[in-house]
């Protein structure tokens, strides 16, 4: 059986297909019989972007900039550049700004018109991300939302929400968790999450870093 | 347009529902939708992300906000390909029916007439990497306070509702850029300078709002089109 067969057997699986699942199977078998789709198409894409792309780009940038104050400097003043040694694929990062959070100032990334995101360093964005409860409050009440959302800030502590609107992508330094001394760059990118890095999370060295790697 | 993809600022959405550890496709038929969208790119039935944005905001309604991502993207894929005439809506939805689907679904894909939609003509196909383009010096510097267009257009735009007629500060330049307002109506790529502009968040939400607070803001990239010297400010 090969790959194909699988994902379909699969979907025969589920008593109750969505309507947008068989419209999606109808407009696939159209396509195909027109030649306008590969049957290879689907699986290309989930072992590229469920598989290959993911936030681990993103937070290997983060982690060398936590160990690297060159590199950091670099980062923040230019990431296009700063990143190109890497060659990352996966697209959305042809004009990237790194915006960084400090004690005093917080940053967050949106993008209200529709769902851009630099998936290249963050992979392809969890659904939240583009659903209209973070897309329309997070402009409107940054301070109220991450509460919410369990990231409680001081009145204090400035907030600059960077909402998308062009193809400007935008990714957020988070600040390096206490007590992460000594550790290596693998180590601190694994500490290193997808929300971190568009500003709706705080990291902690959390109980992963006490562990053996 | 002053489309529902518009969300910026707008109520009711209630809380964040934050899947953790969601997988990146769902289900299956997301994986296939993005494959969709990217056959049908290469298919010539969208020419640029800024029309296959567009295609995206012409969906129902009712299906954006229902649907979710991928059902948007199915729906402005199906909109594309019914537009350039690559399949008939009747053709899919008879397949749709064949499949077990029922004809009474709401369909997100709501295609004009072929030959309809607006000046679709001549679309630009870049094979350039970026949207990145020259263009001559632009109007503004950094620090120059800026008024955004007050103007409600009927097809694609990047300036969001909640920042038009508001009052900006210029903090970064882009330089140029393609402009989508002319690109996803295949008006061709008009490349504009391009600006970061801060937004205090009592000029978005008001004065006496609640929103406002001294140390928020909202930070937009807007393309000189949508901007003019904001002289009561610079008086």
């Amino acid at each position: 059986m090969n790959d194909d067969q699988k994902h379909h057997d699969h979907d025969h699986d589920h008593e109750e297909k969505s309507p947008q699942a068989i419209r999606t199977e109808a407009l696939e078998s159209l396509l195909i019989e027109k030649g306008l789709l590969s049957e290879h198409a689907v699986d290309d894409v989930i072992a590229n972007y469920a598989q290959r792309v993911g936030p681990m780009n993103g937070a290997l940038l983060v982690a060398r900039a936590w160990t690297d104050a060159e590199f950091k400097q670099r980062l923040l003043s230019n990431a296009t550049q700063a990143i190109a040694e890497y060659d990352f694929q996966g697209g959305q990062v042809d004009h990237l700004v790194v915006v960084e959070n400090t004690p005093e100032r917080h940053n967050a990334v949106v993008c209200t018109l529709c769902s851009c995101y630099p998936w290249a360093v963050l992979g392809l964005p969890p659904k939240w991300y583009k659903d209209p409860a973070y897309r329309s409050r997070i402009v409107r009440e940054p301070r109220a939302l991450l509460a919410e959302m369990g990231l409680p800030l001081d009145k204090k502590i400035e907030i600059r929400v960077w909402d998308s609107s062009a193809e400007v992508r935008y990714m957020v330094l988070p600040m390096r968790p206490a007590h992460t001394e000594g550790m290596t760059q693998d180590e601190l990118a694994a500490l290193v999450s997808r929300d971190s890095m568009i500003g709706v999370e705080v990291l902690e060295a959390s109980s992963r870093a006490g562990q053996p790697s | 347009m002053d489309g529902i993809h518009d969300l910026g600022g707008k109520h009711g959405y209630g809380k964040v529902d934050r899947q953790a550890g969601a997988p990146t496709f769902a289900a299956i038929w997301e994986a296939k939708v993005f494959a969709i969208m990217m056959a049908t790119g290469a298919a010539g039935a969208w020419k640029n992300s800024d029309q296959f944005r567009h295609f995206v905001e012409k969906i129902e309604p009712a299906a954006y906000l229902s649907h979710g991502y991928y059902g948007r993207w199915l729906g402005g894929a199906e909109t594309a390909l019914v537009e350039a005439g690559l399949i008939e809506s009747e053709q899919l939805s008879a397949r749709v029916e064949q499949l077990g689907g029922s004809g009474g679904d709401l369909i997100a894909a709501r295609p004009q007439l072929r030959g309809q939609s607006i000046n679709r003509e001549t679309p630009s196909v870049s094979r350039a990497r970026t949207a990145q383009r020259d263009v001559d010096a632009g109007l503004f510097s950094v620090g120059d306070a800026v008024l955004t267009s007050s103007e409600v257009k009927p097809g694609h735009t990047r300036l969001p509702a909640y920042a038009r007629n508001k009052v900006g500060e210029i903090v970064t330049i882009h330089g140029g850029w393609v402009y989508p307002d002319s690109n996803a109506h295949g008006l061709g790529e008009q490349p504009k300078q391009l600006y970061t502009v801060k937004f205090a968040s009592s000029e978005l939400w008001g004065e006496t709002s609640q929103y406002a607070e001294a140390n928020v803001s909202v930070y937009l990239d807007l393309f000189e089109p949508y901007l003019q010297s904001d002289s009561v400010n610079e008086c």
